[in-house]
């Protein structure tokens, strides 16, 4: 397990210089002249260049590449260009207030997702399993905003059951706070439904036709047993990879989300920073994000070996 | 998700194995037209299509240059009302799919493009190739889609051409790997073993042998990315990155709208939201249908 882990966290380093590579290219080399991207074509070339200077952007192409690199190791990601403040502290603070969005939304998910996927499975090619299958393609192909945007309309104003902004007041307790954070979460919720309970499904049902599944029927166990017993842990392994994986999308959704609902998270902090050309804000976003992304997949693929044991045998034979 | 390959059973002669690909073919058509899934997206997606070609010529007002007040609700004047500069919101949606239509499936053509030609070459070569590609590819795939696109439409300007451009390049390393693990399974069967013996060279096998295979996944691939294109493109509008005033797109119609709503005002949000969920869902149902038809 510690050699599995260790070839894990390797491979997991390469693929962070790779993504720091990429997301180098697309802010440096993309754009023929930083400060003009910044500054847009009708300012004075005098204002192009200071700000150039200031970002350091004058320099050749290698050294600002090296450098970029070194920031990443010693965790210095820049300052902002429209506040002058590393963007470090202001990137955690959003991470932070993001994540207790997108923890509300996986709570409520994955349970109800995991329980309709083994159902579907059970009643696999019924009224019961066509139904959830066709909710979960439906739910999970429509743009959260999109679905945030119908529930304001049904839940918050016809019905005025929910806040629609997802800020409580200062000082709310917990319970206030989560009542404002609960509309946003549900509608990334929704997203996420169809993923998950259509891959429980398809795991299930692969255990429910391997050989052991039938020994276990033959010798008399009822399905509820079987499913118990022996099919959960082994269904469940794709399940936990397509949970971490979308670890990553709902990053991704929530900036959405967070602009629907006012929500002054990571969606928030990176369209300001997309409004102000922010590239230094930006680009550490995606890079947080990505870190985020690749620390989740490692951990599936920690517990997965941990679920079943062959995948970790593979993975170091 | 993994799509399940099973290999086509493989004839020993080149004229049999056409005319029995064309009559699986016909059996999968057969298949597929059995399905209400497939059938109602069909006809949804039609009916976009229509509105997009028509656009002008069948709306009730017109969708830019007609004023009536501004945010007038639904009544039998304006079936969806009016949105805030008094524009009839149904003549908009009916003109918004123009522009998504247009866009979304450029992107995910050329997603599916890059990304088969991608797979094929990692699939085939394996190796260091193969090491190389599929570490860019697991680093591409930690890039959230929406983030990215909204730093690069920032540092390129945006116009529907870069739109294209980027949604199709994040596309790229998805499909490769879909593609590079149905070739996997290909480039172990006889029929690229017999090539090989024929002495064709590996540019042949791969256009002529392998790529003919693993057609199918590939086909559902291009249905499955229409789909997350025109949820990425919608999105990106949304953000205000994506398609620009004063286009009657349906994301960048919601963007404006919807702030709105807490005022009651509904109907110039909620139909254009509407437009796009119908859209989605429907690619997403004829894909799904497809998928499970090439695997029965």
């Amino acid at each position: 397990m510690a050699r599995f882990i260790t070839r894990r966290l390797l491979l997991a380093l390469v693929t962070l210089w790779l993504l720091a590579t990429i997301v180098f290219v697309i802010a440096n080399v993309l754009p023929a002249d930083v400060g003009r991207t910044i500054l847009g074509p009708f300012a004075p070339q005098e204002s192009v260049d200071a700000l150039n200077h200031r970002l350091g952007t004058d320099r050749p192409i290698v050294v600002r590449y090296v450098d970029s690199m070194k920031g990443i190791i010693t965790l210095d990601f820049g300052e902002s260009f429209v506040s002058g403040q590393p963007v470090l502290p202001a990137l955690l603070g959003a991470v932070g207030r993001s994540a207790k969005l997108a923890g509300l939304a996986l709570i409520i998910t994955i349970p109800i997702s995991i329980i309709a996927g083994l159902y579907a499975a059970r009643r696999r090619d019924r009224k019961a399993d066509r139904a959830i299958v066709l909710l979960g393609v439906t739910s999970s192909s429509i743009p959260e905003f999109i679905t945030a945007t119908i529930l304001v309309v049904v839940v918050g104003v016809q019905l005025g059951w929910l806040p629609v902004v997802a800020t409580a007041p200062p000082n709310a307790d917990i319970v206030t706070q989560i009542r404002y954070l609960l509309m946003p979460a549900i509608a990334m919720a929704i997203v996420y439904f169809g993923y998950i309970a259509r891959m429980t499904r398809a795991g299930a049902i692969d255990v429910l036709q391997s050989d052991y599944a039938r020994t276990a029927t033959m010798k008399g166990l009822t399905t509820s047993q079987t499913m118990r017993h022996h099919v959960l842990r082994n269904a469940l392994v794709p399940t936990v990879a397509v949970i971490a994986v979308q670890i990553g999308y709902l990053f991704g959704g929530i900036i959405a989300v967070e602009k629907i609902f006012n929500y002054n998270g990571m969606g928030a902090t990176m369209l300001f920073a997309a409004q102000n050309k922010d590239l230094p804000m930006l680009t550490a976003g995606v890079l947080i994000i990505g870190i985020v992304y690749m620390m989740a997949t490692l951990a599936a693929d920690v517990i997965m070996a941990w679920m079943n044991p062959r995948i970790r045998l593979d993975a170091t034979a | 998700m993994d799509v399940i390959i099973q290999p086509e059973p493989v004839a020993p002669m080149v004229a049999p194995a056409v005319s029995e690909r064309s009559q699986a073919r016909r059996e999968t058509v057969r298949v597929l037209l059995r399905r209400p899934a497939f059938i109602i997206g069909n006809i949804v997606i039609f009916g976009w299509i229509i509105c997009a070609v028509l656009g002008q010529r069948i709306t009730p007002y017109d969708p830019f240059n007609y004023f009536a007040a501004g945010h007038l609700p639904p009544s039998p004047e304006h079936w969806m009302g009016t949105d805030r500069l008094g524009r009839d919101v149904l003549s908009r949606v009916m003109v918004g799919s123009r522009d998504v239509l247009i866009v979304a499936p450029l992107a995910a053509l050329l997603g599916v493009a890059a990304g088969t030609l991608l797979g094929l070459i990692m699939g085939y070569y394996r190796g260091r190739v193969d090491d190389v590609l599929s570490r860019l590819v697991e680093a591409f795939l930690a890039l959230p889609v929406i983030l990215v696109g909204l730093l690069t439409l920032v540092v390129l300007g945006t116009s529907p051409l870069v739109v294209i451009f980027v949604v199709g390049i994040l596309f790229t390393p998805i499909v490769a790997r879909t593609v590079r693990s149905a070739v996997l399974s290909e480039r172990e069967l006889d029929y690229v073993t017999a090539a090989k013996l024929r002495g064709e060279t590996g540019l042949f096998i791969l256009s002529r042998e392998i790529f003919p295979n693993v057609l199918g996944p590939t086909v559902v691939e291009m249905t499955v990315r229409f789909g997350y294109a025109i949820f990425t493109v919608a999105t990106l509008s949304f953000l205000g990155v994506g398609l620009q005033p004063p286009s009657p797109d349906w994301g960048l119609s919601v963007s404006q709208e919807y702030t709105n709503m807490i005022s009651g005002v509904w109907w110039s949000t909620l139909f254009p939201a509407l437009a796009i969920a119908s859209t989605v869902v429907a690619v997403n149902l004829i894909a799904d249908s497809l998928q499970s038809a090439l695997n029965e």
